[in-house]
């Protein structure tokens, strides 16, 4: 990690915050109408109150604001449990965070859920199936104070299973109309009416980035296995309880403004490790970027590719990231 | 001469409910180069894990330099113990380079992220130090088990320790490297006046080259001295259920461990 290494670090870190740049710029301007760039620069800068400014402020600048947050958020978290869990196949819906929320959805549509909190409530119950199903996996996955963590990733997976099937009854006995916004929700989708989620995520995701910078050093020990990371003077037990309840906060969060979007925190930690290595100092960074690029294009896709029919963004995450990862896997010097 | 580097004083510990050590008590002093032996099984691991903290006692203290291990912090202990463990984990995804840095964890602040000029230069030398340094842009994945046991002695070294634990770090290589790890050990000892315990299953090996030898059997001390007092007929035979043949080196007076073929009973 001579100069050599900080110099290339440098250069992914600025190569990836002018992707990102970029490919904002072109999502502001595609869409059912087009803008072109010159108009989108010039609204950007001066032009309150023409309707270009409408669209890309009111509608197509907070999808990509969310974009960025969600993505990036999902990408850290995969990175993070993937760390912890040295094991390549875990994402951040593995520990049945996604089915939690889904699951809290699910009981609000049918139920009914609280009148007089409106927008509020979807995510509302949303996060609390979130917390919820973290809560259990926690404790149903430490013994005696330490976190055992073979133990919680079969929790989490059995839990994911309980609450799938338990999404499915209420599927069945449900009737047609709420069926339709329960499969909405769980498909996933950046459009989000309220300003202040928006906000509340960006600010959530960009501290989650913060954090998992603090602990990438001791990502980086736990990477030799923990009794190597013990004895380097990391406090592991510590450290698996702040990682996972980290995580799983990032994920619960964006899952529950956003519904469920795959593959995001699967296949970007996954591609960043292929591109810039394994240490974690680097690997974060990137992959918030990464995650904030790949989502921000899935769900400009998603808006153009049968507009005026809009495709669910899940769909396009799938597709694209599945593709992009087959295809840096069987490139030469892949490490599987 | 002051304070022991270690000092163990009625030592039981083990796993859960199955206790491993009974009642260990011994002292190592400041720039000693001890070994550790015993049948498999008999304890060697678990001490060194007790010693560094990794297993708490479930009776008995710990002291090094005369403090409590159970109270000193984790990151600080780590500045002055490091540990070569047994048959480490597959290859983590390091270059060599950045595998060694990792042994200046101990020495970050909380919140750094960057590893100074000074961290590069104690990880050259350490890299130096063992002959890997023209290794350096390797990857962990490439190395040979000769190459890989160096890299991880580099990076216990890299973390300047006071006392240095290894766990069989001959196992598995071949006569020219165990001689090579051994040297480089005694070299460290003398000229560096690193204090060493290292657990060895060549009984030759650990005559040859430590300066006392510490003999578990089934969890307990059997024996405590300079080589030859330790390495004897009688002894190995009752310890390691096996006939064998000790002969002396003509001049140098270290102690030769000949199984004999066909006779374990």
């Amino acid at each position: 990690m001579g100069l050599n290494s900080k110099t290339l670090w440098l250069g992914w870190t600025l190569f990836l915050a002018i992707l990102l740049v970029i490919v904002a710029l072109f999502s502001l301007g595609v869409g059912a109408v087009h803008i072109p760039l010159q108009k989108v620069l010039l609204s950007l800068t001066t032009g309150r109150g023409t309707p270009e400014y409408a669209i890309l402020f009111a509608v197509r600048l907070p999808r990509i604001l969310l974009g960025l947050a969600v993505g990036g958020g999902l990408a850290i978290a995969g990175v993070v449990l993937q760390g912890m869990f040295r094991n390549p196949l875990v994402e951040p819906y593995t520990l049945g965070i996604s089915g939690g929320a889904a699951l809290g959805v699910a009981v609000n549509i049918v139920a009914g859920g609280p009148a007089g909190i409106g927008l509020f409530s979807l995510p509302l119950s949303g996060f609390l199936g979130a917390v919820g199903i973290i809560s259990l996996v926690y404790l149903l996955g430490t013994r005696g104070g330490t976190v055992k963590l073979s133990r919680l990733l079969l929790i989490g997976v059995m839990v994911s299973f309980i609450a799938s099937s338990l999404i499915m009854l209420i599927m069945a006995m449900t009737r047609t109309e709420d069926l339709h916004g329960i499969i909405f929700w769980i498909m996933g989708s950046l459009q989000e009416p309220n300003s202040s989620f928006i906000g509340a995520i960006l600010c959530i995701s960009l501290g989650g980035l913060i954090a998992a910078l603090i602990f990438s050093v001791d990502l980086n020990a736990l990477s030799l296995g923990e009794e190597e990371a013990f004895y380097l003077g990391v406090r592991v037990e510590r450290l698996k309880k702040v990682l996972f309840l980290l995580a799983s906060f990032i994920t619960g969060c964006c899952v529950s403004v956003t519904g469920i979007i795959g593959f995001v925190g699967l296949v970007v930690p996954h591609v960043m490790r292929l591109l810039v290595g394994g240490d974690h100092r680097i690997l974060i960074p990137t992959s918030y970027l990464a995650g904030a690029i790949f989502l921000i294009l899935c769900d400009t896709l998603a808006r153009v590719v049968m507009a005026p029919v809009e495709l669910p963004v899940g769909v396009i995450t799938g597709l694209v990231g599945g593709s992009i990862f087959i295809y840096a896997l069987s490139r030469k010097g892949a490490s599987f | 001469m002051g304070r022991p580097m270690l000092e163990i004083k009625g030592l039981s510990c083990g796993y859960g409910k199955r206790i491993v050590l009974h009642g260990v008590s011994f002292q190592i002093k400041r720039g000693e180069f001890v070994g550790i032996i015993g049948p498999n099984g008999s304890g060697k691991t678990t001490l060194l894990r007790a010693i560094d903290g990794l297993l708490h006692p479930s009776e008995g203290t710990i002291f090094l330099e005369g403090r409590r291990i159970h109270q000193m912090a984790r990151r600080s202990l780590a500045q002055k113990v490091a540990v070569v463990t047994q048959s480490p984990e597959a290859a983590p995804p390091f270059s060599i380079e950045e595998f060694v840095l990792l042994g200046r964890i101990p020495h970050w602040g909380r919140f750094q992220l960057l590893e100074t000029e000074g961290d590069l230069t104690i990880a050259e030398q350490a890299m130096v130090l063992t002959g890997i340094a023209s290794l350096q842009e390797r990857r962990m994945g490439e190395l040979s088990g000769g190459e890989r046991q160096l890299a991880f002695l580099a990076r216990a070294l890299a973390q300047e320790p006071r006392l240095l634990l290894l766990d069989e770090p001959t196992a598995h290589l071949d006569i020219g490297h165990q001689v090579q790890i051994m040297d480089l050990l005694r070299q460290l000892n003398r000229e560096q006046s690193l204090t060493i315990a290292v657990v060895l299953h060549d009984l030759t090996l650990a005559g040859l080259y430590c300066e006392r030898l510490i003999l578990l059997h089934r969890g307990r001390l059997r024996k405590i001295g300079p080589p030859q007092r330790v390495l004897m007929k009688g002894v190995i035979e009752e310890v390691y259920q096996t006939r064998v043949r000790v002969m002396q080196t003509p001049g140098m007076g270290r102690s030769i461990i000949l199984p004999i073929a066909g006779n374990g009973s």
